[in-house]
């Protein structure tokens, strides 16, 4: 009897937000990132069989997207004449002649570390959003990560402001503290 | 109403308006009540500090996630090609 059961249906509600955020990290197109997402989901329907039980749905999903974003990297890397490199030091011809020392990174920029932080940050997010009861992590999605206002909230989802108050109040309750426990 | 009572509920619209500033929906007059409240309250202190540091992460993190009609859209192929799969 395998540990974990495998259902289609469910996959966009609960999985979907969570891939997209883990490609377009990787990616950095939001096209093509839902293209990637989609063909996952694909994907996994067709090797649907295959699906042993021994991870869960996630993980197993992952794994796929995984695939699919470096065959997408293949791709293009073929398309591109085999990875020219060209040097140049002032991409328009208006700087032409400035010093070059003027063109160096900003010290005080973001560095590489502080952007692998957030993306980390992003699956921390959304593993704790995973834990909130249905409704609650739709309304915080929505309010929160959208940014939609409470009108077309409540319009969306049929429920009266103070109602959308009192979710989003329980929404971040939870998630403060489940973020306490994980993230800082 | 004994003076318990107006405590509590004192706290509950304070939690309010700091969920409502987290989304910039606050009006001015709220604000201050609100500053007003949270010199007396501890308890209140703590919540709105918890609830601006998760606003923060939220906003750091940078996070996306797919809207509603591309949702649709994507569960509506997903459905279509379930239902060729079990024919």
């Amino acid at each position: 009897m395998p540990k974990h059961q495998i259902d289609p249906n469910n996959w966009i509600g609960l999985y979907s937000d969570y891939l997209f955020n883990f490609t377009i990290s990787r990616v950095n197109d939001r096209d093509l990132a839902k293209d990637l997402v989609q063909d996952t989901f694909f994907a996994g329907l067709k090797s649907m069989k295959n699906f042993k039980g021994e991870a869960s749905e996630r993980t197993w999903l992952i794994s796929i997207l995984k695939r699919k974003i470096i065959d997408h990297y293949r791709k293009i890397n073929s398309n591109k004449g085999k990875a020219e490199v060209r040097m140049s030091y002032n991409s328009d011809s208006d700087s032409e002649g400035d010093w070059l020392e003027e063109r160096i990174a900003d010290p005080y920029d973001k560095t590489a570390e502080d952007t692998l932080e957030n993306e980390e940050l992003g699956y921390a997010i959304y593993n704790c959003l995973s834990k909130l009861p249905k409704k609650q992590a739709e309304v915080f999605r929505m309010k929160t990560i959208e940014g939609l206002d409470t009108e077309t909230i409540c319009n969306e989802l049929d429920i009266t402001a103070s109602n959308l108050w009192v979710i989003i109040h329980r929404a971040r309750t939870a998630m403060a503290s489940c973020m306490e426990k994980n993230w800082f | 109403m004994s003076k318990g009572n107006s405590i509590l509920t004192a706290c509950e619209k304070a939690n309010h308006v700091c969920d409502k500033i987290q989304y910039k929906e606050a009006s001015f007059v709220e604000k201050i009540k609100l500053n007003f409240h949270l010199l007396i309250c501890r308890a209140c202190r703590k919540y709105t500090s918890k609830n601006q540091k998760l606003t923060k992460v939220v906003k750091d993190s940078k996070v996306e996630c797919l809207n509603c009609s591309e949702k649709e859209a994507l569960d509506i192929t997903l459905s279509v090609a379930i239902k060729e799969q079990q024919n």
